[in-house]
């Protein structure tokens, strides 16, 4: 199931659902990412990041998001998958992206948390601007995050 | 009528974060409707820069620049994606 909301979201009501779905799981991974406190080297005056600004193309994002689960459900023998991403104003330390897998064997749980992870910074149509200070800008998509892809690839 | 759509730092540089337009007959690739949307509009020249990274998506899936057009798509201009 996938999720695109601006609320927050609670990891043991999560996990408890992944739980329930999952029937005879033997392993259930769980994975969140945090907004960081970065730093802009390029401009030393800069203060930490105050804000994340998460804009999403409706429509698109859902389409992507589905495909992801689909594409692990094809490669690993899974039981639940679950993604939930968070869109808005977002302040630093505050949970942005939820992945959840359930498997009967701990390495495809945990390979396909990874692989829906690696898949959703490159693939899914969100941008994020950053603010500090009175200052904002776009966040650049990074070359390591594109080069994650390559080790599903072929 | 064909929607296009913009969005992050492509919305911002254009002030506009959607319009609907009807193609001259002469256009069938995305390529062509950047050109066109060129000859429109002065402003899309900083967009469609050489030093700007530009994904093109047709009715919500990503393209390439050859792919061809009917005239009645969703299309969306956008930076590389920055999720998670």
């Amino acid at each position: 199931m996938i999720t695109i909301q601006t609320d927050d979201f609670d990891l043991a009501e999560e996990y408890r659902n992944l739980r329930s779905v999952a029937g005879d799981a033997g392993a259930i991974v769980t994975f969140t990412g945090l907004v960081r406190e970065l730093y802009n080297p390029a401009d030393s005056e800069s203060d930490k990041i105050q804000t994340l600004f998460l804009e999403h193309y409706p429509g698109m994002t859902e389409k992507c998001l589905q495909q992801i689960c689909d594409q692990a459900n094809k490669k690993w023998p899974l039981l639940a998958t679950r993604i939930i991403h968070r869109v808005g104003e977002l302040s630093a330390k505050e949970q942005i992206v939820f992945v959840g897998t359930a498997s009967a064997h701990r390495s495809d749980a945990f390979e396909s948390a990874q692989f829906m992870m690696d898949y959703l910074k490159s693939n899914a149509p969100f941008w994020k601007k950053q603010s500090s200070g009175g200052q904002s800008s776009w966040v650049d998509s990074k070359q390591t995050d594109k080069d994650a892809l390559k080790r599903w690839q072929g | 009528m064909i929607n296009i759509q913009y969005f992050a730092s492509i919305r911002e540089t254009l002030d506009r974060d959607q319009e609907e337009l009807e193609l001259p007959a002469s256009v069938t690739t995305v390529e062509q409707l950047i050109a066109h949307l060129l000859q429109l509009n002065p402003h899309f020249g900083s967009v469609f820069d050489s030093s700007r990274k530009v994904l093109v998506a047709v009715n919500q899936t990503v393209v390439d620049h050859n792919f061809n057009l009917t005239g009645d798509e969703e299309v969306a201009f956008f930076p590389p994606m920055t999720g998670g």
